[in-house]
This record gives C-alpha cells, structure tokens and sequence, in this order.
C-alpha cells in the first residue's frame, strides 16, 4: 500500500518535471538565467580583469606612454619603445638579476628541505602530528611582520666602541661555533657599494626568510602525496633489503614526482613575483640603508613605476608575464618527460 | 649439519641486532633533524615574543637572554599610544574591509558557482574556459590599469577601492562549482518539481552541503584582507582607510638603523595575534583550502 503510494507519487513527479522541463525549455528559460546570476561577476571582470589585459598591451605598445600626458590629449607613437627602454634600464637589469637569483637559490633549497622534512615526517610515529603543525605554523603569518622579526634577528646594534653594542641573536649563534669576532654584518653590509649592487650577506638574510616561508606549504602537500603512496613498494623493498638511500632515490622521489613538479613550478611563479618579504625585511627601501632598491625585484619596479610611467610599466609587466610562462611551460615539459604518473 | 644450523641461527641474530641498530640510529637521526628544523621555524616567533617583553636597554645588551629578566608590559602599552601606528584605528579598517569583502564575494562566488554547476546556457563552457585562463596572468598586470581605473572613478582613498576591485576570484568559483557538481542533480529536479525557487535550494540545499568549502573561503578571505599590503599601500594610504599591515610596514619605516626593537616586536606580535588564533581554531579549514590552491589570500 505504502510503497504504491511512493511509485505513484515517484511517476507524477516524473512526469511533471519533464512538462516543467519542456516548458522551460520553450521560453529558454535557463539560458538567461544563467547570465543573470553571472552578472555580478561577470561586470566585475570587465572591469577589473578583462579590460585591464586590453589596457596592458595597449600601454606597452604606445611609446612612452603616461596617463597624465594623455588625458593632457598627447598621442604616442606605435611601436615596441617601451620594452626596449625597460631592457635597456640599468635599474631593471638589477631588478631582473636580483629575481633570478634568489628564484634560482630558494626553490631548489626550499623543495630539498621539504622534502627531506616530509620524508622524515611520514616515517615516524611519536609526536608526528605535534611536529606537522609546528611546521605548517609559518603559513599562516603576515609577511611584512615576520620580516620584521628576521630583520631584528640579523640586525647588529652599532655602539660607540669597535665592536657593536649587540650583534644581534643570529650572530651570537655563529659567534658560538666560529669564535668571537666571526660576525657578520648581514643587514647592512652592502650599503656602501657603489654600483647598487647588495652584498651578498643581504641576499643571505633573504634566502633564509624565503626558504623559511615557503616551507610549510611545500611540506603539506608533499607529506599530502607520501601518505597516499601505495605501502606495498616499501614493503617489497624491505623484502629485497633494499637501503635507505636507494628507496628515497629509486621508490619515493619517482612516485612523489607529480607532487615534486608541482611544488616546484609554483615555486618558480612565486619566485618571480617576490615582493613584500623583501619589503618586511629590508623596509620599503628595498635595500641596506644608504643603498635603497639594492634588493629590488620585477614587481617592485612595476610597483615603483604604476601612477607615473604607465607604458613602462606594462612593458615590464608583460616580460615578467613571459618569463613566468616560458619557465612554467619549460618545467612542465622537464616533469612530463620525467614524472611517473 | 647441526653445527650449520647453529651457525646460520647466529647469523641470522646478528643480522636482525644490526638491523635493529641501525634502526634506532635512523630514528635518532631523524627526530634530531625534525627537532632542530622545527626550533628553526619556531625561533622568529619566540624571539617576537621575548623581545617585545625584555626592556630596551635588556635587548641592548651584547650578550642576549633568552628568556627577560624583567618581563616588561610597557611596550604593548606604547605600541597603543603610538601616533604613527594608531593600532585601534588600523584593526577597525582591516576587519570592516574583510567582514564586507567577504560576505559581498561569498554571495557573488555562490551565485556564479551555482550558475556553472547547474543551469545551461550558450557559452558556459567557454566562459568558464576563459576564466580559468585568466588565472595565469600575474596579478601585477592587472593593478597598473586597475590603478587608473579607481582613480578615473574617484576612488582614491576609500574604503570602495580596497574592497570592490577583488571581489571576484576565479579560483573560489572554480573551488565551489566542483563542490556543487558532487550534488546529485535529481536533488535540483525534485526541489524544482516541489516549486522552489532556485534561490531557496540554493540557500536549504547547495549552501550547508558546501559549508566546510565556504568556510575556508571566508578564513582565506579574512586572512587576505589581513595580510595585504601591496594594492592599500597604492591606493588607500591615508590615516582613516590605512590597512594594518601597511600601517605596521610605514610606521616602522627605519628597519635597519637603532630603533627600539622591542616596541616594534610587540606591535608584530599584536598583528600576529588573531593569525595565530585562527591557527589553532580552524587549522583545518585552511589546510584544506592551502593544499586545493596553493594561493596564500
């Protein structure tokens, strides 16, 4: 009785949602419905998105292009001005050296420590996940005030005598294992080079903060992929009595290399856009005092330049657009041809 | 044949006591490293912490405490009084800016989401496909224009223009739209046959079935607004709309020369403060979210 009940209430429901569909099919219901809960999306990228693409190119390809000068009714000559007068920027060639270089030092050296530190995770038991959320901590901060805090730690105190008031924690520590007068003066140690270059202790202080910041995140999802790797391969390693070494190098980097590829080709597009750690650390300077933008980078020459050389800036910002694509398509064609699936 | 058979056992004993201690040498190993890599990444918050309680002439000292000797409140105190810093005012913008930003952006991110998952229209595919391109683009490429586009509209300094420009994110829809799709449609159907509107299945179904993904949009959102830095310096750098992290970095301005460490320790760790809580409270929100996207905001 009851169930006659529920198959005669299932075959009118039927049949009233296939005439509901057919009539709404009729008026074309659904086609500008969707639109309709699109709008606000939709109007916002315009605005904010698509035109600003349009804009960007636009910018670039008209010599030397300011918004000032064109509302004044200037017109720009057509040509590919900008991007040769960025090049030609000495200011930009250090900005463009300052990127790849610490890309280059801090993903291979973030990625390896991450990895190691996922691997030694996954293998222990005690305090396992006391330690992941130690080691996710430093995901979850502000940038600029914890550049704060590294710049504190590196940062000497300069007295009056020959040796400075504090050296500051991080040079008490090698201080410790190196002997007195070891210091470094990590903060403001390029701040007499005359060609703007920074020293090298400067960029030290920022690998250390980079690696620092950008562990947590390539550890999840790491970690992520060692837990979901079959235990069976580790088993029949254990049972050929294969060593350590061999089953990091030949079972678990080949099965975590998706993961691996991942982690580093988002590395590299964060690489390319580092900005604000620079600017937490060494203060909107960008440099040791006295040596300001010695430690500028890509975006922060696009910043520096946006409200007063517009076209320069869109020329910079679409070589920047390009480097990051071509080195992206560049890894993923190095982890398709390496990476096991 | 016995003789063998006692050798082969002692053998076999000397083997497994060497696996053993080899073992436990990697286990020693392994924990020693994890310790030591773990005090590395906790250190930065600890010395925060010490610093901003140590007096000034205590952090001056050559040879560091680790722990003050005398725990001094007063910094926390001058960090408030601060006329460079006005912390109250800084905390009052920045959650106005996140609590409207995230609710204007969860409604249009539900909507667009339910628009891709569920109705059919011309061009959806396509429309999606171009949005989903969008997403490589560097952001820096959009903020030239964007800053002549809010300075055309008279935006310029307030609360509009740290909101409305990042109201849509591409990736929160794709996020959700993916979340929706898991919904089975005989659900749509049936609460459409029962004639409810798409609105209120929206709001009875598709919403609480999604909620755990809602709330690591709305976690990701508060912490953007919390953490930016680069857009609010350009556009809004006035006293009455500046955003905290900004107004951390400005009124901190000499990072290198003699400052007094400690006070500005204690503002930084006042900035810490609510991320923290958020970490220990909904730490699983955001790994979640964190290990979908890879986007930090």
């Amino acid at each position: 009785m009851a169930n006659e009940s529920v198959a005669t209430k299932k075959y009118y429901w039927y049949e009233v949602s296939k005439k509901l569909d057919a009539f709404a099919k009729k008026i074309k219901f659904d086609q500008w419905k969707g639109w309709i809960y699109l709008s606000p999306a939709i109007v916002l990228l315009l605005i904010f998105t698509v035109w600003p693409i349009f804009n960007t190119v636009r910018m670039s390809l008209l010599e030397g292009y300011t918004t000032m000068t064109e509302i004044n009714g200037a017109t720009f000559q057509f040509g590919f001005g900008n991007f040769i007068r960025v090049i030609k920027y000495p200011g930009f060639i250090t900005c463009l050296k300052n990127t790849v270089l610490l890309t280059v030092l801090t993903v291979p050296i973030s990625t390896f420590l991450a990895l190691l530190i996922a691997v030694c995770l996954n293998s222990i038991k005690l305090f396992s996940r006391a330690l992941q959320t130690i080691f996710f901590l430093p995901y979850v901060t502000n940038s600029i005030a914890i550049g704060m805090v590294f710049a504190a730690m590196f940062n000497m105190i300069i007295g009056g005598n020959a040796r400075p008031d504090s050296v500051g924690i991080v040079n008490n520590v090698i201080e410790f294992f190196f002997g007195e007068g070891s210091y470094i003066n990590w903060m403001n140690a390029g701040s007499a080079n005359p060609d703007g270059t920074a020293s090298w202790a400067n960029f030290t202080v920022m690998v250390v903060y980079i690696v620092w910041n950008a562990l947590p995140f390539k550890i999840l999802i790491l970690l992520g992929g060692l837990q979901s790797v079959n235990k069976q391969y580790y088993d029949a390693a254990k049972v050929d009595g294969t060593s350590r070494a061999r089953v990091f190098a030949r079972i678990t980097v080949p099965l975590l290399s998706p993961m691996i590829a991942y982690v580093v080709i988002t590395g590299f597009i964060g690489g390319f856009k580092e900005y604000s750690s620079i600017v937490g650390v060494f203060g909107e300077g960008m440099g040791p005092v006295g040596n300001a933008y010695a430690l500028d980078t890509m975006v922060g020459f696009i910043y520096r330049a946006i409200g007063k050389q517009e076209g320069t800036a869109s020329a910079a910002a679409l070589i920047l657009f390009g480097i990051i694509f071509v080195v992206t398509m560049i890894n993923l064609y190095v982890s398709n041809k390496k990476t096991h699936y | 044949m016995s003789e063998t058979k006692v050798m082969q056992q002692r053998d076999l004993q000397q083997v497994t006591a060497q696996q053993k201690v080899i073992g436990i040498c990697a286990k020693v190993l392994t924990y020693t490293f994890l310790s030591i890599m773990a005090l590395i990444i906790i250190f930065p918050f600890y010395w925060m912490i010490i610093s901003s309680l140590k007096e000034l002439s205590e952090y001056r000292r050559s040879i560091p405490t680790l722990f003050p000797k005398v725990i001094d409140y007063k910094n926390y105190i001058e960090v408030f009084q601060n006329r460079d810093l006005l912390l109250g005012r800084l905390f009052l913008n920045t959650v106005y800016v996140g609590i409207v930003s995230t609710i204007l952006s969860l409604v249009i991110t539900v909507l667009s989401a339910f628009a891709f998952a569920r109705l059919e229209f011309k061009g959806k595919n396509a429309l999606f496909a171009f949005l989903l391109a969008t997403m490589m683009i560097p952001g820096e490429l959009f903020t030239i224009t964007n800053y002549q586009t809010v300075n055309a509209f008279g935006w310029m300094e307030t609360f509009t223009v740290l909101i409305v420009p990042f109201l849509v994110s591409v990736f929160y829809i794709y996020l959700l739209r993916q979340n929706f799709l898991q919904i089975p449609n005989e659900l749509y159907l049936a609460a459409k046959v029962d004639g409810t509107k798409d609105l209120k299945y929206l709001w009875k179904v598709m919403i609480p079935l999604s909620l755990p993904n809602l709330i690591s949009i709305t976690i990701l959102k508060m912490m953007g607004a919390w953490n930016s830095y680069m857009w609010p310096r350009l556009v809004a750098n006035d006293d009455a709309h500046r955003l905290i992290t900004n107004g951390l970095r400005t009124a901190f301005t000499d990072a290198s020369g003699n400052t007094d460490i400690p006070v500005q320790m204690a503002a930084v760790a006042l900035v810490s403060l609510p991320l923290f809580l958020v970490f220990i409270f909904l730490r699983k929100y955001i790994m979640k979210g964190v290990s979908r996207s890879g986007i930090k905001g």
